[in-house]
């Protein structure tokens, strides 16, 4: 098992055609992908050969899904024209739109995560985000598929080498599914949706969630994990050393004031019994001892 | 990126809030001529990007304009928390009934737009928030709806504001929302806005933050970019296209991905503690490429920094393969090192993932001296540490 993303999953790439769309369109049929096709408006009727396959594109994310049966789609578009993909993704209905593209101005982030909510279709990963992988059955976005294969660890992480880096790590015991969220201010999934559906799939055996500064999500994580979860989960927090005021990397990573401090979101998550490593590979083994 | 007062007064008026008008001088005699041209009493205000600077001496009511030039004497040259005053914005004064507080913002816990108002203004409103959280209104703002007058009417009865003006403050409410939208804004807030005694709606502060992730719509807003206040070094990534921050430590880190540069930092500051306290120079993500050039601008910012002692390249291969990584490394140093103003310092490499045995093999044979490499990231980051504290 694994969740949101499994190997029944079919995937539509809008932006395929473009030079990361193209690119990374081959990487993902490399690693196991189900893509049926690709989205950009204009192109429609075209057929693209990408590692091997013959890929049909389309004009609009309606008539691929009806055409390929298509219930995911990963979005390379740039940020200029990310918020109109993104909504003919959630018009379509599409069950899962997975937002790569960076630097998407929140305000249209936070237009096409509403509507997402009032149609109640579709989920949204990202933006700013690596992307979901689900070792040996599907791998939607820009993750390598070959660090590790599929396991029992259930991970959740702002940050996409940060991810690469615990699955590393954590190698030897693989991953159920990995989802980056995303390092924006506002994203489709939280570390809470995340963890849910980790609880509730059978194959997880333990959770590694990574957070960083800014915003209260490893907080409001916290809690939820001290109301719902059975599991073991451990976590790892970035930018202890992230000076006030400044942006590190990440649109979302910042401190302001006293507000979104990785001192806070350790605390809050050691409140609630999460032990919190010092390093990735310090939390790599707090999960090995946690599950022997 | 936040904006002056006056910066934030100019996108007010784009959008018809009220406000008063204003000069901005930089020095005590044209504060004088601009009081002179303005007449009655102004009000000479410090302009930092910094809030509280009433309390800490940047807002002062000049009577006259030999006031206005006595005050902006004592401000320019002012250190508000840090923030050095170079600017001086000089406004009419306002005569004061009672103060409010507006603000718009993305509320990242709700993943939506928040309002925020109070009749209790001109005071810090996160004591509003602790000390009398009854008068502070907190309405959530459905990005799909935006604002109607009938939700703005709302928002200024549930705050408090008193009935009289509860009309004029819904307006001033429904055009700072447009300023929030048509600007981009993740905050418009303003603090105070105030009732005068003439019964007009005024804004008399203004706090802009603006997502520059949205500049491609707003091609003007360059202009608010000001690096007078910025690092040098800041300043120079930034030209590069550098994703850099400069810190207060002395080990430089190179790394991909923001979240795994910051985790370098963290980790480095970690194992200093062993060291007596060593602490990272820097954040820079040079990001998936990693190109030799890319790799060569980030090494030279970084090696032109005085004080960074030692080097730290923590790099995960993820789409990037760590064969290209090390022959970027391989080259940059072969590009920095024919310049004449070189600066040899120690190189701490971590390669891991995708190639990391091919990277590491190009790295040995190209047999530069002052390039060490250590397995893993806990290792490497003590490693640096180490270099940093017994370098001179
Ligand atoms: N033009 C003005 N006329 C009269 N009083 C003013 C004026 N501008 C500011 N003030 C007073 O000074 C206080 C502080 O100014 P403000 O601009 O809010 O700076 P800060 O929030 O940084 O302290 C305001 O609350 C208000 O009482
Ligand atoms: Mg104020």
């Amino acid at each position: 098992m694994a969740i949101f993303l499994d190997k029944n999953s079919v995937v539509i790439v809008q932006g395929m055609t473009g030079s990361e769309g193209r690119k990374h369109t081959e990487r993902m049929i490399a690693s196991g992908t189900n893509i049926a096709g690709g989205v950009t408006p204009g192109k429609g009727g075209q057929v693209v050969e990408i590692a091997g396959a013959q890929l049909p594109v389309f004009n609009s994310v309606e008539e691929a899904k009806t055409q390929t049966g298509a219930n995911v789609s990963v979005v390379f578009v740039p940020p200029k024209f990310a918020k109109a993909a993104v909504l003919e993704a959630i018009a379509a209905e599409i069950e899962l739109c997975v937002v790569i593209t960076e630097g998407i101005p929140v305000h249209d982030t936070a237009i096409f995560f509403a509507q997402a909510q009032r149609s109640g279709k579709t989920r949204i990963i990202g933006p700013n985000c690596p992307g979901i992988i689900s070792p040996g059955q599907s791998n939607v976005g820009i993750t390598p598929a070959d660090i590790t294969s599929s396991g029992v660890i259930g991970l959740v992480s702002k940050s996409g080498t940060l991810t690469y880096q615990m699955m590393y790590e954590l190698r030897d015991l693989g991953f159920t599914t990995a989802i980056g969220i995303g390092g924006d201010p506002i994203v489709g999934t939280t570390h809470i949706d995340a963890l849910a559906a980790f609880e509730k799939d059978p194959e997880t055996k333990a959770i590694v969630m990574i957070g960083e500064i800014g915003g209260d999500a490893e907080e409001r994580a916290a809690l939820y994990i001290k109301d719902h979860l059975t599991k073991p989960v451990v976590a790892y927090v970035a930018g202890f050393t992230a000076p006030e005021g400044k942006t590190m990397g990440h649109a979302g990573a910042i401190v302001s004031g006293a507000s979104g401090t990785a001192a806070g979101k350790k605390q809050a998550l050691e409140a609630v019994g999460v032990k919190v490593g010092k390093t990735p590979s310090e939390t790599a083994n707090l999960l090995r001892s946690l599950i022997k | 990126m936040d904006l002056y007062e006056y910066q934030a007064k100019e996108l007010f008026k784009a959008n018809q809030v009220p406000t008063q008008e204003g000069a901005v001088v930089t020095s005590a005699e044209a504060a004088k001529l601009a009081a002179e041209s303005f007449g009655g009493a102004t009000v000479i205000k410090a302009q930092v990007k910094t809030g509280g600077r009433g309390k800490a001496g940047g807002v002062k009511l000049a009577n006259d304009p030999a006031a206005a030039f006595t005050h902006a004497q004592n401000i320019l040259g002012l250190d508000i928390k840090g923030h050095i005053v170079k600017k001086i914005l000089v406004t009419p004064a306002e005569d004061i009934e009672s103060e409010f507080y507006v603000s718009f913002l993305v509320d990242r816990s709700n993943r939506s737009f928040l309002c925020m108002a109070s009749v209790a203004g001109g005071i810090d409103i996160e004591e509003v928030a602790a000390k009398t959280p009854e008068k502070l209104a907190k309405i959530q703002i459905d990005p799909l709806q935006g604002v109607s007058l009938e939700l703005a009417l709302a928002i200024a009865r549930e705050a408090q504001i008193p009935e009289e003006i509860q009309d004029a403050t819904a307006e001033v409410i429904m055009r700072l929302w447009d300023t929030f939208i048509n600007s981009d804004a993740t905050l418009v807030e303003v603090n105070p806005l105030v009732k005068t005694a003439d019964n007009r709606v005024v804004a008399l502060d203004g706090k802009v933050t603006l997502d520059e992730n949205a500049f491609f719509r707003h091609p003007d807003f360059e202009n608010y970019v000001d690096i007078s206040n910025e690092d040098p070094l800041e300043t120079a990534a930034k030209a590069k296209g550098l994703n850099y921050v400069k810190l207060d430590g002395s080990v430089g880190v190179i790394g991909n991905g923001a979240g795994l540069v910051m985790s370098t930092l963290d980790v480095v500051a970690y194992a200093g503690e062993n060291f007596g306290g060593v602490k990272p120079a820097n954040f820079l993500d040079i990001g998936g490429g990693a190109s030799a050039q890319v790799m060569a601008d980030g090494l030279e910012i970084i090696l032109s920094d005085k004080d960074v002692k030692s080097v730290f390249v923590n790099v995960f291969g993820g789409i990037t393969a760590c064969d290209a990584v090390a022959n970027g490394i391989v080259q940059a140093i072969e590009m920095l090192s024919s310049k004449e103003n070189y600066q040899q310092k120690p190189i701490v490499v971590r390669l891991d993932g995708n190639n990391a045995k091919a990277g590491l093999e190009i790295l040995r044979s190209a047999n530069i001296k002052n390039i060490e490499i250590v397995e893993t990231m806990d290792a490497a980051a003590s490693k640096a540490a180490e270099l940093a504290k017994w370098a001179k």
